[in-house]
């Protein structure tokens, strides 16, 4: 925090980031419409169907009509709700899932980082704040005062925090590699890696992904349950509990848990770019390539980590609840436990940093 | 590798908290049986012993480590072979007890090496931060194995209780910690002792403050009046060789803390922390003495005691000499073998397989089981501090130091509090051998029989070589204060 | 300027939110304001230069701790009238031994209880100030506090040893699932091919003798 000596010149810095702040929700939640355009045309696409094509061209409007159907819907609250924390929930949800995106650097060029704030433990904020994400369902299915949406919510609290607990330990593997919590750092030190070290140009055999392939594979499918997207969905499951913790939602509320859902999954992919996929550095640092702006890269990675989501969603069916316990717990936490304990012995004592 | 030597002097910790992982791992993948608890308690025991003979044949000098937050001396030396025996002795009593109420686990025995791994952080703590790691590691194991007979309603509720007082007491602990950091800006006993010698600090009322709230936390821990509530419930509520274990070993490391907190951190508030002292010990001796009168169970009784000796002991921490350092631990030794040897009594009085903790049931044991009478008569004989057994010596140390400290009365009030206790020693005596015998008790495994019988030798012969155990404790204080 | 009213925004939010904690009629309200509390600490942490301090609060008190206080609130189905009432009826007394140990502590303090004492504020050490604040806690956490690192690791290890002894059942004839044994499953040790001679009955080895 800089010294602000002056009244105006705080004000200056609040507008300034206030308006910074709004272009890029802006950006998000339109990217986010048609994310989850894309996300349906998947799923019909796997299944022989043609999905949503009737609203404007191609369908491209559909989840703005959607938008708007949501909004001018009756809410209704459950007599034996909870008022206050029934309504508190999805919004909890919303503001948790967006507020991450307060420190994803999108890009970097001359200009600086394109970033709203420049955290130096940037990856820890982004963890601290997705596992917020769990309050809005908790709350939610405690304050519908109803037996699925409880079921859902107790599901949902023991798996989030299960499956956080993997996504923290892939994070270190990271972290030991780059030494640095900044999201920043940790993209600009995948320009060096196993390619240059064979003489090649920067490219995308330098980012995290090769050479902590087993830790990507576990963080997408923690990913996956962090989010509660299918096959983990088990805290909507439809066939045991009707709709989960959002059961007794409906109208605005409603919008905002599935908003919250969507922005929740798009910032684990963008995490899973910063992380593991280069970021915004171009695949092969030749000149066509590396000429595009990097926003354009950093969104056709997070968008090609969406389309996996997307996939698995249409392919895989359901996990059960025991199943999904025990490959949190036995089969990732040690998994990735080992991994720490590897890639930190290969900084420390094989050179390699 | 050069590093990993100077961590030498903390071998003895370091080869029991492994040992403790490395038993886990051996029950965790072993069969899930109560042969499993017993053979990974006869281990946990021999590791005891051989960390016992690593100490006690080990050098006697002053070594600082982690940055002075560890310290090894004579005193904790002593202090150290001293928890390892009780707490050896009271697993060796534990295994038949549990196997026959069915709850031979082997946490239990891992549960115990980690206390005690606790217990040697408490007597080499030289830091406010290693002290209370080192108190709550002990703790925590021991809230774990007081509620160990989890079918058993009043093994849970006192597993509870002494939880939730623990926890208030390791909250005013913390809190007073925080003030005597706050105050002097150092965690560290060395820094703390410098930081008084510097004209009035010790008349600082926020340290001071801090200094009481540190002593309630500790007061907790050795469970003297009048934080003592929790123990009389706890004894009796808990397994009956976890008892013994809390009796023993705890005592010692909470004991060995308090005597090197106040010695090594505040001996510039010496006429502080005295009439604290002296104001625990007198209320520990009258209450734990009178309040045992009227007990009709025999692990309450043994609660009770506990709290009066803890008053006898503090009467030598009261002095503030060297001497009286060295008559507390000569007190702490005697007192594990009497009250060790005392549960291993309580441990076989047992019918078929119902124990019977009353004190009706030891009615004409002299006529039903002499030698387990004369073995119990020879302890009670000694706690009551009956020349010339071992309890009178220890009595006359701590009330000899009190003397040559000049504090006369705490001396007095001292004996009277010994002769108020020696009513219900004796009256356990009078029942023993002259009331009308009942059924007789079965017989109990060898191990219990040896350790009663061991215990009543050692009491009754002590005077007869007391050199080594006075020794060992002059050069213990020696180390303490100088 | 701005630090000073965030940190009366959060000095005040997280007494405020402290006293709802006790005060808070619904027990699910009141760990929402243990978790409003933690938050505004985690934001003194940020304004007091340890963003690492305060990211570790969020993460390790708010994203975990405290979602299993919820859990466990919400699970828990206790008659909240009748603690209430004991809370009442022990209430004045608890009162009373508060006020005077407030009294005593404020008596203490203002008549000059930091008399006596040297200055020993800590400096920090040299060239630390140029360091991000989870460098410099890295480099003391496992070199000068590795002590206290691994005893506070044993604990965690008791701690979690207690849990599992208090709670775990191993209860008799269930049927547990062995994936493991699942998947080492082959046709020659899953399937058993039998004639079945006509107008006779065979039973399959695996079955035993009848």
């Amino acid at each position: 925090m800089t010294d602000q000596s002056t009244l105006w010149d705080s004000l200056l810095w609040l507008a300034i980031n206030v308006g910074l702040s709004l272009a890029l929700l802006v950006g998000l939640l339109v990217l986010v419409a048609y994310l989850l355009l894309l996300d349906r045309k998947v799923w019909a696409a796997v299944q022989l169907r043609k999905g949503p094509n009737v609203v404007g061209p191609w369908g491209l409007f559909q989840s703005f009509a959607d938008l708007i159907k949501f909004a001018v819907k009756e809410p209704i609250i459950p007599a034996g709700a909870n008022k206050g924390v029934f309504l508190l929930a999805p919004l909890a949800t919303a503001v948790c899932a967006l507020a991450a995106w307060a420190v994803i650097p999108i890009s970097e060029n001359s200009w600086g980082k394109w970033v709203i704030s420049d955290l130096n433990v940037g990856i820890l904020y982004v963890l601290a704040i997705s596992s917020l994400g769990v309050y809005g369902v908790i709350m939610g299915g405690w304050a519908s005062n109803s037996k699925y949406p409880f079921m859902g919510a107790l599901r949902s609290a023991a798996q989030m925090v299960s499956y956080e607990v993997s996504i923290g330990f892939v994070i270190i593997t990271v972290l030991l590699l780059v030494g640095s919590l900044n999201m920043t750092d940790i993209v600009r030190a995948q320009s060096n890696g196993i390619g240059t070290s064979a003489g090649l140009p920067s490219s995308f055999l330098d980012w995290h992904w090769l050479v902590l392939l087993p830790m990507f594979v576990i963080f997408f499918i923690s990913a996956l349950a962090e989010t509660n997207r299918p096959p983990f969905d088990l805290v909507e499951a439809e066939s045991e509990l009707v709709a989960g913790f959002m059961v007794e939602y409906s109208s605005t509320p409603y919008l905002l848990f599935m908003l919250g859902e969507y922005v929740a999954i798009v910032t684990m992919c963008a995490l899973g770019t910063i992380l593991f996929l280069g970021g915004w550095l171009p695949p092969v640092d030749i000149f066509p390539l590396n000429a595009v702006p990097g926003i354009i890269w950093f969104i056709l990675k997070a968008t090609f980590l969406f389309f996996m989501f997307a996939m698995v969603k249409a392919m895989v069916p359901r996990y059960r609840y025991d199943q999904l316990m025990r490959l949190g717990w036995k089969v990732f936490l040690p998994l990735s436990l080992l991994a720490v304990v590897v890639v930190a012995a290969v900084v420390q004592f094989g050179g390699v940093s | 590798m050069e590093t990993l030597a100077a961590f030498a002097p903390a071998l003895p910790e370091i080869i029991l908290a492994a040992g403790a992982m490395v038993f886990l791992m051996l029950g965790v993948f072993s069969a899930d049986n109560a042969r499993t608890g017993v053979f990974i308690g006869w281990l946990t025991v021999l590791l005891m012993a051989g960390v016992a003979i690593m100490i006690g044949t080990g050098g006697a000098e002053r070594v600082e480590l982690f940055d002075g937050a560890f310290v090894v001396d004579a005193f904790s030396r002593f202090c150290k072979v001293l928890i390892l025996g009780a707490a050896a002795v009271s697993l060796m009593l534990s295994f038949g007890y549990f196997e026959r109420e069915r709850i031979m686990k082997f946490e239990i025995p891992v549960l115990a090496l980690l206390s005690t791994v606790g217990m040697f952080m408490m007597v080499s703590a030289n830091d406010l931060i290693s002290l209370y790691l080192g108190l709550e590691l002990m703790s925590l194991a021991l809230y774990v194995l007081a509620a160990v007979h989890r079918d058993s309603l009043r093994s849970s509720e006192s597993g509870l209780k002494y939880f939730v007082l623990g926890a208030l007491s390791s909250g005013m602990l913390l809190y007073g910690a925080s003030l005597i950091y706050g105050f002097t800006g150092t965690t560290s006993f060395t820094a703390l002792a410098s930081t008084l010698q510097a004209g009035e600090a010790a008349q600082n009322l926020g340290l001071i403050v801090g200094l009481v709230f540190l002593l309630v936390g500790l007061a907790f821990k050795i469970s003297a009046v009048p934080f003592h509530m929790w123990t009389p419930d706890v004894y009796e509520g808990a397994p009956t060789p976890v008892t013994a274990f809390f009796a023993g070993a705890p005592k010692v490391a909470a004991m060995a803390l308090l005597l090197r907190v106040l010695h090594d951190a505040f001996p510039g508030m010496l006429f502080q922390w005295q009439q604290i002292i002296v104001f625990l010990s007198v209320a520990s001796m009258l209450l734990g003495s009178f309040a045992a009168i009227g007990q009709t169970s025999i692990k309450r009784l043994m609660a009770f005691s506990s709290i009066a000796n803890v008053g006898f002991i503090l009467i030598g921490l009261a002095a503030g000499t060297q001497y009286g350092v060295s008559s507390v631990l000569i007190y702490l030794a005697i007192y594990v073998v009497m009250t060790l040897g005392s549960f291993a009594v309580v441990l076989a009085m047992r019918r078929a397989n119902e124990m019977d903790e009353t004190i009706g049931s030891l009615a004409g044991l002299s006529q039903t089981n002499l030698p387990l009478a004369v073995a119990f008569a020879a302890l009670l004989f000694s706690l009551a501090g009956i020349p010339p057994l071992a309890g009178f010596f220890a009595k006359f140390y701590v009330l000899d130091a009190a003397i040559k400290a000049g504090l006369t009365p705490l001396a007095i009030i001292g004996v009277l509090a010994s002769v108020v206790g020696a009513f219900y020693y004796l009256r356990l005596v009078k029942i023993m051998f002259f009331d009308a015998p009942g059924e007789a008790f079965t017989q109990a495994e060898p191990a219990v029989r040896w350790v009663f019988t061991l215990s009543a030798l050692l009491v009754t012969f002590y005077v007869v070589y007391p050199a080594f155990l006075l020794d060992a404790a002059g050069t213990a204080a020696r180390a303490l204060v100088p | 300027m701005l630090t000073a009213v965030f940190f009366y925004l959060f000095a005040v939010l997280a007494i405020g939110s402290a006293t709802m904690v006790i005060v808070a009629r619904n027990p699910v309200h009141a760990v929402l304001f243990l978790i409003l509390t933690f938050f505004n600490a985690a934001g003194l942490f940020i304004l007091l230069g340890a963003e690492f301090l305060a990211m570790l609060l969020v993460i390790v008190y708010v994203g975990a701790v405290a979602v299993l206080f919820l859990f466990v609130v919400m699970m828990l189905d206790v008659d909240f009238a009748e603690l209430r009432a004991g809370f009442i009826n022990n209430a004045p007394i608890g009162l009373i031994v508060a006020g005077i140990v407030l009294i005593e502590l404020v008596a203490l303090f203002v008549t000059g209880a930091a008399g006596g004492l040297p200055a020993s504020i800590p400096v920090p050490a040299p060239g630390v100030e140029t360091l991000t604040n989870t460098e410099q806690i890295g480099r003391v956490l496992y070199t000068k506090y590795v002590y206290f690192f691994q005893a506070a690791g044993l604990v965690l290890l008791v701690a979690m040893i207690g849990a599992i002894v208090l709670t775990l059942r191993h209860r008799d004839g269930v049927k547990r699932q062995s994936i493991a044994a699942q998947n080492a499953r082959t046709p020659a040790t899953g399937l058993e091919v039998i004639k079945v001679p006509s107008g006779g009955s065979v039973f399959p080895a695996s079955e035993g003798p009848r």
